[in-house]
């Protein structure tokens, strides 16, 4: 089973730790990004309540970080999530937690 | 939350991992923040290579902010950063400097503070610091054992507006200050059996996960929601993530939040939502609480700060019914001259609730082991009764004598330095401060203030404008993996070691040491950092010292919850609080005392469209700044080019509608303007702020820029504190308006910009 990532993006502030980690491991310059934080709103919804949602989602850059994983290390980008919303794992495992908690993703890469 | 791998990630301080030596140890900063995050240095060959997070750091757990995770190559490591003691060669302002050794530049220090003490006395050497990284105690500990003067303060921070105004309002109420209960106090945190997650938050004028304000790790709010289902309560002119995410979000005109916060309590009052039986046993005034907020109606509220009584009834009935509640108020409450009556509120209703020194609700905080390691680190021990009536402005503010965070009055400060009188200040000692970018409102008026000094030495990590403008010896100091240090404020106890080495800088520490051993030698209990930092500890009798702490790096000292019960809070052992009745006092006896509003109570701003209509015809927009963002800490991280890429220019939001009115886009350049000057930011139209009500970043500079006068990395250009005021403060002198002003603002044009704020100060287009 291959790996993946899983986000509860409910709980995504978008504090960019992702991005910038996942920068400084593969050393990207700048205006490059292997997980990169997505944004909707802060717009009104059709029901008066405002749309503020983040998403990272992992760019054409991202290996999972293959040699971080290697070593036994978690990709940085879950190792530093502030709001601690991400995990990495065989995708049937992390399958799960979309069933436990909504507004969630699963990534495979 | 992630697994971590316990075999890569160990327990122990230190240990070999391939070509790297790995250290758990804790950052505090700069660069960086007020907290202390666990990180793990990985060394090689002596230079730090790169970091993580420390995932068995009960405090921050592995997680890290963009800033620490970009701290190595451009911080740590950034060839840019001050590693020599520098003297002045040109004339101020030129950027003209000589490296001079380490001896050399305590020669020219200890000339001008003996030459202060034979013509003057101590109280002509001020030290002032900025915000509380570790600069926090070793900055007064410096100004009291070396300089033996009492007169300690912040930057021109005007109103003592940062958490000070809050912690002395909270010794006459709460016995001190009162924070949410992220379990932050038990190394077990949300495991420990006693914990309770809130029901509610109630977030108050902050943006905690942007802030982390004082020791306070604001994504703890997002573990509570996520793993305790805590909902939350948001108060606050922007929509903020948190706002969004909140289940009542209360959007005041700014400067109106005692108003709302009465006409909550007047609502769980009216409607008996109170903890009678917390009340009757534990707190004192409740009646006259009840009579103060008698006529403050919601409705009254909602006109006011121009929000509805219903969201005032259902925010109040929500917070006071559930169990637990917290309440997280940030600095907003310090920013208004109101600032006291609005703490005030906001700690009688943490206490009529029931939710004061509760699990999941608000913990009255004190240093672990009764340890003073924050701004009267010292004060007893080195000034006599004498010397302490000497400290500017305390008898004017007696409250600056009794409060928690004891410091000079800086607008009484400025006064001083501008008239010569009582007394000239003959030397300034700035360290971890860049008044002129940051905190000093008025910030040009202060500018010419302090150049009237005739000796200032600035301590920093960089060349500030601070520096460039005023310094005549700059100092090269360490950052937070180069020294040796103590940490508290609140929790964990910490010992910082230190474990590279940059050029030739110096800690905070080892500078009172040598500076206080050349002063002060027969006064000072210690002989090198290491027995300063056990002086530190053993000065309050705390069970281990400096010495002992570093080995196990941090301790914890949880005494138990509803320590009122147990006698915890109070020095004699006797149950209840650490006040004068020794009650909960929601009517204060200190405050009245002083002759100062005994019970919360509402102002509205000096400057407001209610105060001020005259002002308020030309200047139609209420103004707010020092809002945070993820890329700066104040006006530290601009010089980062990973923090620029993410966030590169000044920014005031504005509502789309005022936007349309002005003929404003979004990215046009505009100028903010009020009686007292301008600045220009680039407008961001955005609903995120209230309309009529605008929002100016702060702590701008470019680096990138020309450093020396009259550019000075433009920041008179860009600088907020163009429209700000000195002096203008609560009946206390705690509280300013920086937050709760008047503007109007105006696309820039090439006609508009011919003299610039910078072309003003600096007297270039005359």
């Amino acid at each position: 089973m291959k790996n993946g990532l899983f986000i509860n993006y409910e709980f995504c502030t978008g504090c960019h730790s992702c991005e910038v980690a996942c920068k400084k491991e593969h050393k990207l310059p700048k205006g490059q990004f292997g997980m990169h934080v997505l944004k909707d709103g802060p717009r009104l919804d059709v029901n008066g309540k405002w749309e503020y949602t983040y998403i990272p989602y992992p760019s054409h850059l991202c290996d999972l970080c293959a040699e971080r994983v290697s070593e036994g290390r978690l990709p940085t980008c879950v190792h530093h999530c502030q709001a601690g919303v991400m995990e990495y794992g065989p995708i049937d495992e992390l399958a799960k937690l979309l069933d436990e908690q909504p507004k969630s993703v699963l990534f495979a890469v | 939350m992630p697994v971590y791998n316990q075999e890569i990630y160990r327990k122990e301080k230190h240990w070999k991992e391939g070509e790297f030596d790995v250290y758990r140890n804790m950052q505090w900063t700069g660069p960086g923040c007020h907290e202390g995050c666990g990180c793990l240095f990985y060394v090689k060959d002596g230079k730090l290579d790169h970091i993580e997070g420390d995932p068995n750091d009960e405090f921050s757990r592995g997680r890290l902010c963009m800033r620490c995770l970009n701290m190595v190559d451009e911080a740590v490591n950034n060839p840019t950063r001050l590693g020599h003691p520098l003297k002045r060669a040109g004339e101020r302002g030129e950027n003209k400097w000589e490296q001079i050794s380490w001896d050399e530049a305590y020669d020219m220090i200890e000339e001008h503070v003996r030459k202060a003490w034979e013509t003057q006395g101590p109280e002509a050497i001020v030290a002032l610091e900025g915000t509380g990284r570790n600069v926090v105690w070793q900055v007064p500990l410096l100004e009291y054992s070396a300089f033996k003067s009492p007169n300690y303060g912040c930057g021109f921070l005007s109103g003592d507006s940062c958490y000070l105004p809050r912690c002395s309002a909270s010794v006459g109420v709460l016995g001190g200050p009162s924070v949410v209960d992220c379990g932050q106090y038990d190394a077990r945190r949300y495991d420990s059996p006693e914990y309770e997650y809130p029901e509610v938050i109630l977030q108050w004028g902050c943006n905690a996960i942007m802030t982390n304000a004082d020791g306070f790790l604001g994504h703890w709010i997002i573990d509570c929601m996520r793993q305790g289902g805590t909902k939350l309560i948001t108060v606050d002119p922007r929509i903020t993530w948190m706002a969004a995410h909140s289940e009542y979000h209360i959007q005041v005109r700014p400067g109106t939040d005692a108003a709302v916060a009465m006409a909550m309590l007047h609502v769980m009052i009216e409607e008996d939502l109170v903890d009678h039986e917390f009340i009757d046993k534990w707190c004192f005034g409740y009646e006259d609480l009840v009579e103060a907020m008698k006529d403050a109606t919601p409705e009254w509220a909602a006109e006011i700060a121009g929000v509805t009584a219903e969201e005032i009834v259902g925010a109040a009935r929500m917070y006071a019914t559930a169990k637990p509640a917290a309440f997280h108020w940030g600095l907003s409450t310090d920013m208004t001259p109101n600032g006291v009556g609005q703490a005030h509120a906001f700690m009688v209703m943490q206490a009529i609730t029931g939710n004061v020194d509760v699990p999941g609700g608000n913990y009255l905080a004190t240093g672990p082991f009764g340890v003073d390691a924050l701004y009267g680190c010292g004060y007893d021990y080195f000034i006599d009764d004498e010397l302490k009536k000497k400290r500017i402005g305390v008898e004017k503010y007696p409250l600056h004598k009794f409060g928690a965070a004891a410091c000079l009055v800086g607008d009484e400060l400025l006064l001083q330095i501008e008239a010569g009188e009582p007394y000239e200040i003959q030397v300034m000692y700035l360290a971890g401060t860049n008044p002129i970018v940051n905190m000093a409102a008025e910030a040009p008026r202060v500018y010419k203030a302090m150049m009237k000094v005739p000796f200032i030495v600035v301590a920093d990590l960089w060349m500030t404008p601070t520096c460039t403008a005023m310094a005549d010896l700059v100092l090269p100091i360490a950052m937070s993996c180069e020294r040796d240090s103590y940490r508290e404020w609140w929790t964990p106890s910490r010992a910082i070691t230190k474990i590279t080495q940059y050029e030739e800088c110096k800690s905070d520490e080892e500078i009172i040491v040598d500076l206080s051993l050349r002063l002060n030698p027969d006064g000072v209990p210690w002989h090198d950092v290491e027995s300063l930092l056990n002086w530190v500890l053993e000065k309050d009798n705390a069970p281990m010292n400096w010495t002992q702490l570093k080995d196990q790096m941090y301790a914890y000292d949880f005494k138990g919850y509803r320590r009122y019960e147990t006698g915890k809070l109070r020095p004699d052992g006797q149950p209840g609080f650490n006040t004068m009745t020794g009650k909960l006092e929601l009517r204060s006896t200190l405050l009245e005392a002083m002759g100062y509003h005994d019970l919360p109570f509402f102002e509205e701003p000096p400057e407001s469209p209610v105060t001020r209509p005259d002002l308020f015809e030309e200047y139609p927009l209420v103004l707010t700044t020092g809002k945070r963002h993820w890329e700066f800490f104040h006006s530290e991280h601009r010089n980062m080019p990973t923090m620029r890429e993410f966030r590169d220019q000044p920014e005031v939001e504005i509502h789309p509608a005022d936007a349309e009115k002005l003929g404003i886009e979004d990215g046009d350049w505009v100028w903010i303007e009020n009686q007292r000057g301008r600045c220009r930011e680039v407008a961001r139209v955005t609903p995120i702020i209230k309309e009529g009500v605008v929002c100016a970043d702060h702590g701008w500079s470019f680096p990138e820029k020309e450093a020396a006068v009259p550019v000075l990395q433009g920041v008179f250009d860009v600088n907020i504190n163009n429209l700000t005021t000195q002096g203008v403060v609560g009946e206390t002198g705690y509280g300013a308006p920086y937050r709760c002003l008047l503007c109007k603002i105006y696309k820039c044009t090439p006609e508009n910009s011919q003299v610039t704020p910078s072309d003003l100060v600096f007297g270039t287009k005359a």
